[in-house]
């Protein structure tokens, strides 16, 4: 299994002290280089989930294994540099650095997870997503098209295991939807990397094989009367 | 991609805020160093090693006074000692050379001071290890209203060989102007020192001119003041001046002047330099010189160092520690550029740390940006302090007569960098602990 995830639970505290729980999954799992969309409602647990699976957050209870490793009990310096080495991530407002080019910002990935950089192969994957004329521009002289298909290429930098998409189409024009789809799924599918895609948009979702809606796993509310008992 | 790439690129996205900040601390570091090239020059025109005599003899009062005035000619003299004196202690065998110095005049234009000297003074080095130069077509004086003057005096009053001129007694303020007209015969090559603002003739020139023979009498009472204490002296140099005096007097009877030389008994010396054969002989002469006659030996360098000590080294103090404080103050404002960068940072900061990066670095780039502008802005003020001190040191030169050494490096300078990084890491520290906390889905979710 690339993705598995068990008995995870996490509350988040409010104001007031009570505690408001988001996650209460027992059981999912992702076989190695298989592609999900995962659907749910605003507000849902999405994000959560992805921070819990990249090891952003960690999970109150539970295991979290991804490709073999278990993150949740790992120290957070050393799921940073897991995270890192093994995680792709793909932003829904792409997240790149404004000072840095589009080569530079593939660097960075590179820099933070094993302090050296392949210059030739960051340079490849600009190529790889059509931007062989675009390695010197700053995001800020890109299309928005070509700002997201940057940050593809970003999230391969580090050869992960699993890449991680946080509705990667949503500020993308409808013309380029189609096209960075298209693009995360290939390169995803060339490079044997699971892909999970969060996303709201049905048209996006009916591209993949297999469609997990959170609610039909994710019960919070069972953590509150587990609590409770 | 190193830390230091990071920092440099997030520096160059706030490029006007990060320049201005660096240029605050590039200005307090220029100032600091032109304030230690200066007071630098200042401490080597008044140190051991610009003056290349172990003592200087003169009548007793202010040593300082006559170190001023004998050294670096700011004072009027203290009073005058017999030449005989001088003779003597030509002639101790703990003297290498004595040189006699004769001033209280001034030329008529710029004021600047004439001292009645011998050869030996230009074959002496001024400052240790260095002789004067003559100017091309320089010669020596040959007669007794030749002078050589100094670098300055020739620039201010553009005089040159052959151009004549008058002196007038007493300071800038003195209204008698001899008739006396004297002959430039060489201009001295820049020194540095005093030298460079002082007219020289020849000491027998300084006693021919008109009223500068003191009357017989008057000389009379003071050999006899001044030898109290040693009556077989006292007979010889009074025996000398009965000569002079009957040679004076025939004259008068004879019904004409006297026209002969003046003699040595009734010569007078304001100041003399001495260099003796050991710093162990200058140590005895002064101690011999306490207690006899009335003059005093001084080492040049101790009321000038009490001087700089007490007036210029607590002005330099004042400066450093004004310049200090600009450095400082300009330390906060990076300080206060990089906290309020923070909060629009924060999503920037948020990515790398998605991307890997761990709190450690994050906080490094903040604390490598804090150095790149406190070090670099302090580099570039080094380079601007002296790059202006290059720019200025001959007006400066010209001015005050102080020979600037752009270049020379203070060991202050050798503090001032580990000091600046020491003030980088202060003012980055709160700034770089808000990237350390930063919470990263926080971040990325603003």
């Amino acid at each position: 299994m690339s993705l598995q995830l068990e008995n995870v639970r996490k509350s988040y505290r409010v104001p007031g002290g009570k505690s408001l729980p988001v996650l209460g999954i027992d059981s999912y799992e992702l076989a190695q280089g298989e592609q999900a969309a995962l659907v749910g409602s605003s507000g849902g647990g999405k994000t959560t989930l992805l921070n819990v699976i990249s090891g952003i957050l960690a999970p109150d209870t539970g295991r979290v294994v991804v490709s073999g490793t278990d993150i949740a009990p790992m120290p957070e310096v050393v799921r940073d540099r897991f995270r890192a080495e093994k995680i792709g991530f793909v932003f829904q407002t792409f997240n790149l650095l404004p000072g840095f080019t589009a080569l530079e910002n593939v660097l960075l990935g590179m820099t933070f997870a094993r302090g050296r950089t392949d210059r030739a192969f960051a340079q490849s994957l600009l190529d790889r997503v059509g931007l062989q004329d675009r390695h010197h521009h700053r995001p800020g002289r890109l299309s928005v098209g070509e700002q997201q298909r940057v940050s593809v290429a970003r999230s391969m930098a580090n050869r992960p295991a699993l890449l991680l998409a946080d509705e990667p189409t949503a500020n993308v024009d409808p013309g380029n939807q189609g096209l960075i789809l298209n693009l995360i799924r290939d390169t995803c599918r060339e490079n044997t990397v699971t892909l999970l895609m969060v996303t709201h948009a049905t048209e996006v979702a009916e591209k993949f094989d297999r469609v997990d809606r959170l609610q039909d796993f994710n019960r919070p509310e069972a953590v509150s009367k587990e609590s409770a008992v | 991609m190193s830390l230091l790439v990071i920092a440099w690129k997030s520096i160059r996205e706030r490029g006007l805020a990060s320049a201005l900040t660096a240029l605050s601390v590039a200005l307090g570091v220029m100032l600091m160093v032109l304030v230690l090239v200066i007071s630098g020059a200042v401490d080597s025109a008044f140190s051991q090693k610009s003056i290349a005599y172990h003592l200087i003899v003169g009548p007793k009062g202010s040593g300082l006074q006559l170190v001023l005035s004998a050294v670096y000619r700011m004072q009027p003299a203290i009073e005058n000692l017999p030449y005989l004196y001088y003779k003597e202690l030509q002639k101790d065998r703990r003297v290498e050379s004595a040189v006699p110095m004769a001033f209280g005049d001034v030329t008529e234009e710029g004021f600047f001071p004439l001292v009645g000297t011998t050869a030996e003074y230009f074959t002496n080095d001024y400052t240790p290890g260095k002789k004067f130069r003559i100017g091309k077509g320089g010669k020596r004086i040959n007669d007794d209203f030749d002078a050589i003057i100094g670098s300055e005096v020739a620039r201010q009053n553009q005089w040159i060989i052959g151009s004549q001129f008058k002196i007038q007694h007493g300071g800038a303020d003195g209204t008698h102007v001899h008739n006396e007209k004297f002959t430039v015969v060489a201009v001295i090559q820049q020194t540095g020192t005093p030298n460079d603002r002082t007219v020289f003739v020849n000491i027998e020139g300084f006693y021919a001119i008109a009223g500068h023979e003191t009357p017989l009498g008057e000389v009379e009472e003071r050999l006899t003041d001044f030898y109290a204490s040693d009556p077989e002296r006292l007979k010889s140099a009074l025996d000398e001046i009965s000569v002079a005096k009957a040679e004076v007097e025939a004259a008068v009877a004879q019904g004409g002047h006297y026209h002969g030389a003046t003699p040595d008994a009734a010569k007078e010396v304001t100041a003399i330099l001495i260099r003796t054969r050991s710093d162990f002989d200058a140590i005895s002469l002064r101690s011999d010189l306490k207690e006899g006659y009335q003059a005093m030996a001084v080492n040049p360098i101790v009321p000038i160092q009490k001087l700089m000590n007490n007036v210029l080294g607590n002005v330099k103090k004042g400066l450093m520690v004004l310049t200090g404080m600009i450095i400082l103050v300009s330390g906060i404002s990076i300080f206060v550029s990089i906290y309020n960068s923070m909060s629009d940072r924060r999503r920037e900061i948020g990515i790398m740390r998605a991307l890997g990066a761990r709190r450690g670095s994050v906080f490094g780039i903040v604390l490598v940006e804090s150095i790149v502008l406190c070090v670099g802005g302090g580099l570039t003020g080094w380079l601007f302090g002296h790059g202006l001190a290059v720019v200025a040191a001959p007006y400066v030169t010209a001015a005050t007569g102080l020979l600037l050494n752009p270049w020379a490096v203070d060991p202050m300078e050798f503090v001032l960098f580990p000091l600046l990084l020491a003030l980088a890491a202060l003012v980055g520290f709160l700034p770089a602990m808000s990237a350390y906390r930063t919470d990263v889905a926080d971040a990325l979710s603003n």
